[in-house]
């Protein structure tokens, strides 16, 4: 032991360096040469007011891919959040259009409970129809990606849904245009979010059931854990992001429409992704996630400022970005 | 000694002092072997003396360290990844290679499908595989789908896919494994009948009735090592077991302790069934180190993940200290002091991309921490722990489980199940793919926690390892338990007579 434990302090600081990991640092050194990109091509960019709106604008994407985080690290995947986002934020409205309680900020806090309630039931429904019918993710939340979006449109007869209560919309505006210490409530909103994901990934039992089921689902049933019943959570964790990120999205427009949310499911899972989070499942990285989310909101906001690239072409970036993303963290994979 | 008939009489195939070795571990010791053509020749030997090794550089899918193959008596180089198949040395494998959804002419002639001006020439194909099934005397149409086959028809597809390559030389490892009697019986009957065309075969089987029935030459391995070539008529079942294991037992193991008859029953499974192991009963008393024996596939590791909890039985009861288990609750088996430590460690028991210290405590996570929180130290804490009370030596407590020697995981495996502190250790294949130095630390661990009062069950395909270490045997066959062994019976050829089939209890 004693002699053993000699070796390994002389050899530390070779091991140290040799030891970082390529994949977590990855997104962080993208995003710094991002905002070098930036300043580079417009002094009004590196800004704090220009930062500090696309960091806002990014909360969407970024707190529903934090959901997603839980969901890819187990394993699964889940392509519905952009529908989902939709028909939670149109079930809101509408529960606040129906007037059911007359005083607004009671109304409010009971639509706050119930959009949660929703997301978690939608997120449920995702995770049994996956674990308990035993179906592929992909294909079981292409439906529920279906039915969630086809109900939105339904509700919505084709046009939008408007919280038509201004009473309750200038009570709620707040939420995503006003502050906290400072910080635009979405930022904080961000924070918060991503500091309890962080914790519950990295520093308790589910979240370590969480990675050993996405590393193998045979040696987490071998070793007791329930596997169907994480991935279940995995889910409706996701759920509760999409509903925290409906509380934040409600407040800006006051309205959906049939159009809300498509292809978010696309940004979430490029964030999580670009983050360092592996598409095989196992290995959750929830701040690159977050880190994700900023490098997308950030790519576009710099196609807005500069002129070399049209901004009708942000969709076919971020969808190169995604396959970028994968050849770097295969590449060091195998050099790791 | 070769008779001087055949000697005259150039062997199709031939291998001159193979050796191999896998990762510094030398596997196979100088081999020599003849195949004449038109002959049976039948490969035996225990789990682990290197056939299916043997069997594979023969075939091309591994190159041997050293040593030659003779091919017509010239020196070759056999081609990698089965395009041996063009020399005529064909391979049919223990697990089917045929896609479930394809005909049999489809299935025949996959890869190398004939065709006329670029379209495939499916007249042609059908004859050709009718040509080939009736050469085996086999009625099976050319058009059914491969799923709807039984078992057998598929195993006579294998061969006659065999046949329209030109097969020369046809390795069948374990061809009988998924046969019942009757079917086996036709299988040797087109062999012969291809045996007598020119046709030689290589039979690999555990199954010693059916090579004293079936093969004219028997060719032994043990620990990787030649130890005898002779005419099947001058050995019978008893002398090829004897062949197959002789050896010493070694201070490998530790002394033995029987514990004593009237302590408590821990353990108690009666009539478990599953979809193949039918009605085993066994008790396992506390301090006990009881061993499950038999060939590979005869069903051990499925009665004991039933018995675990980790696969649902159809029928039976298993009772752990007096309480009743319900079927598939892996969980309450843990909780009333069962673990099971699977003997595929590298797909079932760690995760190879995780450091040690998640590996250890994944299985007892509660006891590090409150509400879900888990304390990084509390974790710590027991990896120091573990590594000291298991010996695992690695330069870095950080590194990742799937960079371990085989030793280490082993026992990294051992610490995890016993973080949750069982009663009741089921120990499936103890030192798989393990050295020696490691192995006998393994076995005084296992001594050790029988001492402790814990109860153990050594599920192992190695005979020395259960006669070393158990002081009660049980041996199964094809699902079913046929042998119980005590004190002086607990010696390899009865051990082997019990899992050839040679030998049975009654009832």
């Amino acid at each position: 032991m004693s002699v053993d434990g000699e070796g390994q302090a002389a050899e530390k600081p070779r091991s140290l360096l040799k030891e970082i990991d390529l994949r977590a640092v990855a997104p962080f050194v993208a995003l710094a040469l991002l905002l070098v990109l930036g300043a580079l091509t417009n002094p009004n960019f590196i800004g704090i007011d220009n930062l500090a709106n696309v960091a806002t604008r990014s909360a969407f994407v970024a707190i529903i891919a934090v959901g997603a985080t839980f969901v890819i690290s187990s394993g699964d995947l889940d392509l519905s959040v952009g529908s989902m986002l939709a028909f939670v934020a149109s079930l809101m409205i509408l529960f606040m259009n129906s007037g059911a309680i007359a005083d607004p900020h009671l109304m409010l806090a009971a639509a706050v409970v119930f959009a949660v309630f929703a997301g978690a039931a939608c997120g449920l429904l995702n995770g049994l129809v996956t674990t308990v019918g035993r179906i592929e993710p992909f294909i079981a939340t292409l439906g529920t990606m279906g039915i969630y979006r086809g109900l939105t449109t339904w509700l919505s007869q084709g046009g939008a849904i408007t919280l038509r209560s201004s009473e309750i919309q200038n009570i709620y505006r707040p939420v995503y245009f006003g502050s906290f210490l400072g910080l635009p409530i979405p930022i904080v909103c961000i924070l918060v979010v991503t500091l309890i994901a962080a914790f519950v990934l990295y520093r308790t039992r589910y979240g370590r059931h969480v990675v050993a089921v996405g590393s193998n689902r045979d040696v987490a049933r071998y070793s007791g854990i329930a596997v169907d019943r994480v991935r279940t959570i995995a889910f409706i964790i996701q759920g509760l992001c999409v509903a925290i990120a409906v509380l934040l999205y409600v407040p800006r427009l006051g309205s959906t429409s049939a159009t809300t949310g498509i292809l978010w499911e696309l940004q979430a899972i490029t964030a999580v992704v670009v983050g360092g989070t592996a598409l095989k499942g196992g290995a959750g990285r929830v701040w690159g996630t977050i880190c994700g989310a900023f490098i997308l909101e950030l790519v576009g906001n710099i196609m807005l400022l500069s002129n070399f690239i049209s901004e009708y072409l942000i969709g076919t970036i971020q969808g190169s970005i995604i396959i970028i993303a994968m050849l770097v963290q295969r590449s060091l994979t195998r050099k790791s | 000694m070769e008779t001087s008939a055949e000697v005259k009489r150039t062997p199709v195939l031939a291998a001159r002092r193979i050796s191999k070795s896998f990762n510094g571990v030398q596997v196979l010791f100088s081999v020599n072997f003849d195949l004449l053509p038109g002959e049976i020749h039948a490969l035996v030997g225990e789990n682990g003396a290197g056939k299916s090794t043997f069997v594979k550089i023969m075939s091309g899918f591994e190159q041997p360290s050293s040593g030659e193959i003779l091919l017509d008596g010239k020196p070759v180089r056999l081609p990698a990844n089965g395009q041996a198949e063009h020399l005529g040395i064909v391979i049919i494998h223990q697990e089917f290679n045929l896609a479930e959804h394809l005909t049999v002419t489809e299935s025949l002639f996959l890869g190398r499908e004939i065709t006329r001006f670029g379209v495939l020439d499916r007249k042609r194909m059908r004859a050709e595989t009718r040509r080939a099934l009736d050469l085996l005397g086999s009625r099976i149409d050319e058009n059914a789908m491969i799923s709807s086959l039984p078992v057998a028809d598929r195993q006579m597809v294998e061969i006659a896919k065999a046949i329209s390559k030109d097969a020369r030389v046809i390795f069948m490892d374990e061809p009988t494994a998924v046969l019942s009697k009757e079917e086996s019986g036709v299988l040797f009957e087109q062999v012969r009948k291809l045996r007598d065309q020119g046709t030689s075969f290589v039979f690999v089987s555990h199954k010693l009735d059916e090579v004293l029935e079936l093969t004219d030459r028997v060719t032994v391995l043990r620990d990787g090592q030649w130890v005898k070539t002779a005419p099947t008529s001058m050995l019978d079942g008893e002398s090829i077991a004897q062949l197959m294991v002789g050896r010493e037992l070694s201070s490998l193991y530790p002394a033995k302790r029987e514990p004593d008859v009237d302590e408590e029953i821990v353990l108690s499974a009666r009539g478990i069934t599953t979809g193949f192991v039918r009605d085993a009963s066994f008790d396992v008393r506390k301090g006990e180190v009881i061993g499950f024996s038999g060939l590979i596939g005869s069903g051990r590791t499925e009665l004991m993940e039933a018995v675990a909890g980790l696969r649902p039985r159809h029928s039976g009861e298993v009772t752990i200290k007096g309480i009743n288990m319900s079927s598939g609750d892996a969980h309450a088996a843990n909780r009333a002091g069962l673990a099971y430590m699977t003997k595929d460690r590298k797909s079932k028991g760690l995760l190879l991309g995780s450091r040690m210290a998640v590996n250890l405590t994944l299985q007892s996570l509660d006891q590090h921490g409150k509400f879900g929180y888990l304390s990084p130290k509390s974790e710590a804490n027991a990896l120091a722990r573990a590594m000291r009370r298991f010996d695992i030596r690695v330069r870095d407590g950080r590194v990742v489980a799937g960079r371990m020697s085989g030793g280490n995981q082993q026992k990294l495996m051992l610490a995890k199940v016993m973080e949750t502190e069982p009663e009741i250790i089921i120990i499936d294949e103890p030192t798989r793919g393990i050295d020696v130095g490691t192995k006998q630390q393994i076995y005084h661990f296992i001594s050790a926690l029988a001492r402790a009062g814990k109860s153990i069950v050594v599920v192992s395909s190695e005979l020395q390892e259960v006669i070393g270490l158990c002081t009660r045997v049980v041996v199964m066959r094809e699902g079913r338990i046929v042998g119980w062994l005590e004190g002086d019976e607990i010696n390899e050829q009865e051990i082997m007579r019990y899992s050839a089939g040679l030998k049975k209890v009654a009832g």
